[in-house]
């Protein structure tokens, strides 16, 4: 049977029913509160039947095929592979021989245990599942074993498991799981099933290669945006250009009388123009003489944005976290002062968002690719004026995430077109659309003031200003003033430092949406930490690597990872003129990572990127040839946006619209990428945000090594370099 | 207007207008899902398909100037063994993350290799720069390249 096969024939699948949002409560971003019941019978009804289906993961037919159902989605990070491994390496399957299957919407059965609901984000799926997926597959084991236990008469403890199959090595005798399928059904999940020692492990730990890959390089890999179905329209749109303004009048006369033009859809934010075909409805589109109302933000600029922002910056914050006497401490020594910030940035997945709907008088069914299937469930609910329970969600391989689809503003939007369309509707956005409404990372302010002695930071005070990201996205996070997202790699700090203060001030831009960008909270503050480090090492009069050495003595496994990345880097020998080596250092994501990046400034202020040098800790890697690729791509994401990435406002209004003007990096500019992977047996860490994180700082201070600029701000400022401003 | 196009050596006939992109027309004409629209002004290399063997950009070709030229898209590409190899090294590499960009990366590597079997990297930089990868996976199409061509003479 053909690996995987099950998850690109996206519309075979029809999702189970069940209810919206199950109400799981989290308490704090870093801790999983939920015990999960991955040993729950409830199954969803239409493909368990004939089957062996312990638990919501697992099913085994007669005929010997695993199908493993997936809680996390796949959009790129590898996870439909590493969950796969967990889940086989417990259950003892044959690896080459699994079906893989998008879980439909359940919050329940599927539900992430670090967030309570179906969402994959924040480089937690394989943290959150590890012990819940390990157990699921030994459970399951326990269970075939048992079956075949009691058709053999013989002792449980006296069988094995290896590749789908169990034996009784005294006999000889051997069972496949298909065989026992049926007999295994009725056994009893038993308590407390044993986990492997990682010493056991067959599949993890492994550079397996990935499941979903075959079917990318011959175009059968179906995303959201590949949905084919009878009778299918097509749609794209245009919502006001500025945020929040409203339709006022449209002249569709010239659009009609396009051939392959269907309809007009005027709602009151928006114009959608729905044809035979995508060129139909973007012609149509483009022939629509549209008035907007613009409504009350038509006069809202980057400038005002970031006077708005600095102002608030400048006021207390909520304190995330306290230790020892700041007041004194920061009264200590010598003082440096400095603010960082960070621009809005969209996410420009690969794959315009999209999603394609048919609304009936009694049922809703979608198909997209999300990383949040009940949140999409329940929304498209209310769009369409209907119960949870008559809207079928269909997830697909997904050309991207970043954070972007952890929105369903896409699936609102074509729902409401849908229910104006006889039949299904595929509405795709423009590369345009989808950058100029976009959910944005947000414009954030970094305030820190330390102070140093005898060559160590002895007080540390740091203020995150920006949204709260959390207050509305997730409103357990924001609590007493603080988003737990926008302090995390803050509170989070690896220096041993006696007199430390987080602040978080939540400033929310005005009609600008914001939301979680790869890399999320940390992604602002290692940045922030991580350059003012090195104008601290430069006050302190010390190298960069030396600096942090000194005050990561309770954190081994960063030291140790700083360590290998200084010696594979180089750092320290000497490099050619106009060379820098930037190092940066973060425990974010319970990944312990250093980066040194290796950069070339010419005299306008133009940087050459020439290599990356990269040590990661990050427990047990389950695949560790994605946790390598994670970081090559992370790196090269964050790197872009430190190089190019900025979305400015004008008149209430997003001023890039594609690729042309919102840049991305490309292989030409590529540096030369090493990850070395540290060996270990801690529990595994988070991986698909990290590099991103890592890159930015790393060649901020690497300019800085190389012509003596203190970089505050991003995208990077060629004009500063060239002027040569030395801080 | 029925047009007719040879497709991975198949005859395909269709109802399209002259102007309309060849990108919508295998996507949304023929169901030809696997070239993949990313930007729609020939900057980002999604669409990437072969016409006479040479890389183009779909989203900005109008299907009336294909005429009687042979189109082969990521569904075919395999058939050469030329894009075999390109596969082959980019599975063997594992190259791919999200893969949506990916069949436009093998497009234009298969493309490259074709006319210029052993590839340096100013040869690679140059052929590959107008596909965007935003999972950032430009390290292993690189070398995915040149195993591939290093693979052509074996
Ligand atoms: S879609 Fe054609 S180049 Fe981007
Ligand atoms: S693999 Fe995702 S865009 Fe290239």
């Amino acid at each position: 049977m053909a690996v995987a096969e099950k998850i690109f024939d996206g519309l075979s699948r029809r999702a189970v029913l069940t209810g919206g949002l199950a109400g799981g409560i989290l308490l704090s971003f870093h801790l999983p509160v939920r015990a999960f019941g991955v040993n729950e019978p409830v199954q969803p009804p239409d493909d368990t039947a004939g089957k062996f289906a312990p638990n919501a993961f697992i099913r085994i037919d007669a005929g010997g095929t695993t199908t493993l159902v997936m809680p996390q989605v796949e959009m790129g990070q590898g996870v439909y592979t590493s969950i796969s491994m967990i889940l086989a390496e417990e259950l003892d399957a044959d690896f080459s021989r699994l079906a893989l299957e998008h879980a439909p919407p359940s919050d329940k059965l599927y539900g992430n245990p670090m967030f309570g609901i179906q969402a994959t984000g924040n480089s937690n799926s394989i943290r959150a599942w590890w012990p819940h997926l390990r157990a699921a597959g030994a459970s399951a084991r326990a269970m075939l074993v048992q079956a075949a236990a009691q058709q053999w008469q013989v002792d449980p403890a006296s069988c094995t498991t290896a590749n789908s199959e169990v034996m009784h090595k005294d006999s000889g005798r051997k069972l496949s799981y298909g065989e026992l399928a049926l007999a295994a059904s009725s056994e009893v999940p038993p308590k407390d099933v044993p986990l492997k020692d990682p010493k056991d492990f067959v599949l993890i730990g492994k550079p397996l290669k990935r499941l979903d890959t075959p079917d990318k390089v011959n175009g059968k890999a179906v995303y959201g945006i590949d949905a084919i179905l009878p009778n299918m329209k097509f749609a794209t749109l245009k919502a006001c250009p500025v945020f929040g303004g409203k339709v006022a009048k449209v002249d569709d006369s010239a659009a009609k009388k396009i051939p392959g033009v269907q309809k007009i859809v005027v709602l009151d934010d928006l114009v959608a123009v729905v044809g035979d075909h995508m060129w139909a409805a973007k012609k149509g589109l483009d022939a629509l003489v549209i008035d907007w109302d613009e409504g009350p933000n038509a006069h809202i600029s980057s400038t005002d944005i970031w006077r708005d922002l600095r102002a608030a910056s400048e006021k207390d914050g909520a304190v995330a976290k306290s230790a020892g006497d700041i007041v004194k401490g920061l009264a200590t020594g010598d003082r440096l002062d400095a603010a960082y910030e960070l621009p809005f940035l969209a996410h420009a997945t690969m794959e315009p968002i999209n999603a394609t709907v048919h609304v009936t008088p009694d049922l809703c069914e979608v198909w997209t690719g999300t990383q949040v299937m009940t949140r999409v469930q329940s929304e498209a609910a209310k769009a369409a004026g209907l119960p949870v329970e008559k809207v079928i969600v269909n997830n697909h391989l997904l050309g991207g995430g970043f954070g972007r689809k952890l929105e369903p503003d896409m699936v609102v939007a074509a729902v409401r077109i849908a229910k104006q369309v006889d039949g299904p509707v595929k509405v795709v956005w423009t590369r345009e659309e989808d950058i100029q409404h976009d959910v944005y990372r947000p414009v954030y302010r970094d305030n820190i003031a330390a102070t140093l002695s005898d060559g160590k930071i002895v007080g540390w005070k740091y203020r995150v200003s920006g949204s709260a990201i959390m207050a509305r996205w997730f409103p357990a996070g924001f609590q007493n003033g603080v988003d737990i997202d926008g302090v995390d790699s803050g509170i989070d700090m690896p220096y041993d430092i006696p007199n430390f203060h987080v602040e978080f001030v939540r400033a929310e831009p005005p009609a600008v949406p914001t939301g979680f960008w790869r890399g999320v909270g940390p992604n602002n503050n290692v940045f922030a930490i991580e350059s003012f480090m090195d104008e601290l090492a430069k006050k302190a009069g010390k190298d960069p690597v030396d600096f942090r050495r000194g005050m990561l003595g309770k954190n081994p496994r960063l030291l140790a990872a700083l360590n290998l990345a200084a010696e594979k880097s180089g750092w320290g020998q000497p490099s050619p003129d106009r060379v820098g080596r930037g190092v940066s250092v973060q425990p974010s994501f319970a990944s312990f990572i250093a980066t040194v990046v290796e950069a070339e400034i010419d005299e306008s202020g133009e940087v050459k990127l020439r290599r990356v040098t990269c040590a990661v800790d990050t427990g047990i890697a389950v695949n560790p040839d994605t946790v390598v690729a994670q970081l090559e791509g992370g790196l090269i994401f964050g790197l872009t946006a430190a190089l190019y990435g900025e979305v400015t406002i004008d008149k209430g209004r997003v001023q890039q619209s594609n690729f042309n003007d919102y840049r991305m990096l490309r292989i030409d500019q590529a540096p030369k990428i090493e990850v070395h992977v540290i060996e270990s047996g801690e529990a595994p860490g988070g991986i698909g945000e990290t590099g991103v994180t890592a890159g930015p700082p790393a060649l901020r201070n690497a300019i800085y090594a190389a012509t003596g600029v203190a970089l505050r701000r991003l995208p990077i400022d060629r004009a500063m370099i060239a002027a040569g401003k030395k801080s | 207007m029925t047009t007719t196009l040879t497709i991975n050596g198949e005859a395909k006939s269709f109802d399209a207008p002259a102007d309309m992109p060849l990108l919508w027309v295998l996507r949304d004409v023929l169901g030809m899902t696997g070239t993949q629209f990313g930007c729609g002004i020939a900057q980002c290399g999604a669409c990437t398909v072969h016409i006479d063997g040479k890389p183009v950009r779909s989203c900005m070709l109008p299907v009336g100037a294909v005429r009687d030229r042979a189109v082969t898209t990521i569904e075919g590409v395999g058939a050469s063994p030329v894009g075999a190899k390109v596969q082959k090294a980019w599975l063997d590499l594992e190259v791919i993350q999200c893969g949506y960009c990916q069949s436009g990366q093998i497009m234009s590597a298969a493309a490259l290799l074709a006319a210029t079997p052993n590839p340096d990297d100013s040869d690679i930089d140059a052929a590959m720069a107008g596909n965007i990868c935003r999972c950032g996976t430009y390290v292993r199409i690189r070398a995915a390249i040149k195993q591939a061509a290093s693979q052509r003479q074996s």
